[in-house]
């Protein structure tokens, strides 16, 4: 983007597809992991993020909750919990670091992997997501805090957490932009966010604050 | 006077509209042919009665047919229909060979006129058989729980599910391995339908009077078809065990459908199993009889779906809008509805369901802490108009095969 490039505000809107692929053990996962598509990596770790929730989780991750939940492998599922997603630009990252994680606990087993019961199988599936405009465009940077009220949830996750992981973008769409328009400190601020610790209600809320204490709204 | 999309603003917010009318953009004057096995009677035939017209406000050129079969073809999709949902039947070559003479009779008499043909479940899935090479898409609808199926109707129907270009299921463990996409989409109820629209407690009276059940005392509710997966027969092992412990009545109420003949060996073991107690009532109740359903579910202190298959449940999803708590069998989709402990309680067991209900019945602040949650869940995951989205969403997805990401301009 130059300086003259308006901000054009996207959304997402996703299907589930099913790969037809399950694990039942710790190596049954790992295999399969090493060979699905990063749709599937980029899904399980994300698509929580936009679910309601009655209670705001504690893990995201469905591998880790998996891990817990039939494996009872409690360790390697605060680990999975813990992997910092910001850490990572890219999926093969992400993927080789979770990766990592299951194989360093089966190899510091001296037992069989844990095989889970009947019917809670792990089953792999992928998000195949339809990008579309909103039609909302912002002219400059007090137009873009002016309009970011009104943005929806589904249009913040994909400019602040699908671009960046799966479009392979450096940083989330917002600071990118603004960086652009000049405003490298609010950019950095924004950089500085991390998603995955807010509700998406709440990063909202954080994105606007800044604004604010920039004098950019 | 027929549903708008107007109207399910008041109740999912103008944005979900709003984005229903943007998505629609992307695929309208496609025509899209939903194929099923019965117009009236069971959750496939309800949903199309209303995702049909709202698809056609919308633009697309959503159409309905139902294929034709007599008695002795719906006896074989119904062994079909169990099989494929892991119960053993014995199936004979007079089976398949009915089966391929109606599904040869239905290739004469269809006509196919859809961009996409959109197949419900496993009765008319012959109609693939008029696959040409072409654009024309063609889609399986799966509505059952196939997650192990019987391998010989499996394989007997190999032939033509392989010759699909797509495959939709209702949850991730129904997926199999197969040559097409496979897509995973909740069905959903109709928010302003008869049977789940409000009703005036008067109407709910008057419902539970008609039927000579006592307003003033529990009522253990159970709504399905008589059918063996539904576990009647449990229910009424469950009830009993309540019964030692807590006044109550039961209500087993269920309609047929054109579908499921063994519907009626089922309902006369139900009542053979009731016919010694007064305070339980097994209903068979008419086609069209969607208000008094509605009653009976909203004059219910619990529901229960003691499910030992599922594919989705949509009698959960009903319940759990009408802000019922609900105990559902552990199965298939009832397992994505029910939280447990939040929007209800899943059970493995007659005694595990008897043992939630006193729990239940003894408990008001449980039942409307449950019965709210139940209405939120619904709201946000299972209304039609998720999954009037999820449909015109598979329609772009069968335009952009294989690519993860698609920019849409």
């Amino acid at each position: 983007m130059n300086q003259v490039q308006p901000f054009r505000f996207f959304t997402e809107r996703r299907l589930v597809e099913l790969t037809g692929l399950s694990a039942r053990n710790l190596p049954e996962l790992a295999t399969i992991l090493h060979t699905v598509s990063g749709s599937s990596v980029f899904y399980h770790t994300h698509h929580e993020f936009l679910a309601h929730h009655f209670e705001k989780p504690v893990v995201y991750n469905d591998f880790a909750v998996w891990v817990r939940e039939a494996l009872q492998e409690d360790a390697l599922a605060e680990r999975l919990a813990a992997v910092d997603l910001l850490a990572f630009t890219t999926i093969r990252q992400l993927r080789e670091a979770i990766l990592s994680l299951i194989e360093s606990c089966m190899q510091s087993r001296n037992r069989d992997s844990r095989e889970c019961l009947p019917d809670d199988e792990f089953h792999f599936c992928k998000s195949k997501s339809f990008i579309l405009p909103t039609g909302i465009v912002a002219q400059d940077p007090s137009d873009f805090f002016a309009k970011l009220p009104g943005i929806t949830t589904s249009s913040l996750y994909f400019h602040f957490l699908e671009a960046r992981l799966r479009l392979g973008r450096p940083t989330n769409d917002f600071s990118h932009w603004l960086a652009s328009q000049g405003q490298l400190q609010l950019s950095h601020a924004i950089d500085q966010l991390d998603p995955y610790r807010l509700t998406l209600d709440e990063l909202k809320d954080d994105l606007i604050q800044l604004g604010s204490k920039y004098g950019v709204c | 006077m027929p549903t708008r999309l107007q109207d399910y603003e008041a109740i999912v917010g103008k944005q979900v509209i709003d984005e229903l009318r943007v998505l629609a953009g992307y695929v309208q004057h496609r025509r899209l042919q939903n194929i099923n096995s019965t117009p009236v009677g069971g959750g496939v035939a309800e949903i199309l009665t209303r995702m049909v017209p709202l698809l056609r406000e919308l633009g697309v050129e959503a159409t309905w047919d139902v294929i034709k079969g007599d008695r002795a073809f719906f006896n074989v999709t119904k062994a079909f229909h169990n099989a494929l949902q892991g119960r053993h039947e014995e199936i004979s070559k007079d089976m398949l060979e009915r089966f391929r003479a109606t599904t040869e009779m239905n290739l004469q008499e269809m006509n196919i006129t859809g961009d996409v043909v959109w197949i419900h479940d496993p009765q008319p899935l012959g109609l693939v058989t008029l696959k040409e090479n072409g654009d024309r898409r063609w889609v399986w609808r799966c509505h059952i729980d196939v997650s192990a199926p019987d391998r010989q109707v499996w394989d007997s129907l190999w032939p033509f599910i392989c010759r699909y270009d797509a495959s939709i299921f209702s949850m991730p463990e129904f997926a199999q391995h197969l040559p097409m996409p496979q897509f995973m989409v909740n069905p959903s109820i109709d928010p302003l339908s008869e049977k789940n629209h409000d009703l005036e407690p008067a109407q709910v009276a008057d419902v539970l009077v008609k039927y000579s059940i006592d307003p003033e005392r529990p009522i253990l509710t159970q709504i399905s078809r008589f059918d063996y997966l539904k576990d009647p027969l449990g229910v009424i092992a469950a009830y009993r065990v309540v019964r030692r412990r807590h006044d109550c009545q039961l209500v087993l109420a269920g309609g047929g459908a054109s579908d499921d003949p063994e519907g009626a060996e089922v309902l006369r073991k139900v009542q053979d199993a009731a016919v010694d107690d007064p305070d339980i009532h097994v209903l068979l109740l008419r086609p069209y009889s969607d208000i008094e359903i509605n009653a009976l579910v909203r004059g219910s202190t619990v529901v229960m779906q003691k499910s030992v298959k599922e594919g989705f449940g949509l009698t959960v999803t009903e319940a759990l809008w009408k802000r019922k708590a609900v105990i559902g069998g552990a199965v298939g989709g009832i397992k994505t509805q029910i939280i447990d402990g939040v929007t209800g309680f899943l059970v493995h067991s007659p005694e595990g369901a008897a043992s939630r209900a006193v729990q239940l019945l003894e408990d008001p602040d449980l039942r409307e802490r449950m019965g709210e949650n139940g209405y939120q869940h619904v709201k946000q995951n299972f209304l039609i108009t998720r999954h009037v989205k999820d449909y015109m969403l598979v329609m772009l997805a069968l335009e952009h095969p294989g690519e993860d990401i698609v920019s849409l301009n």
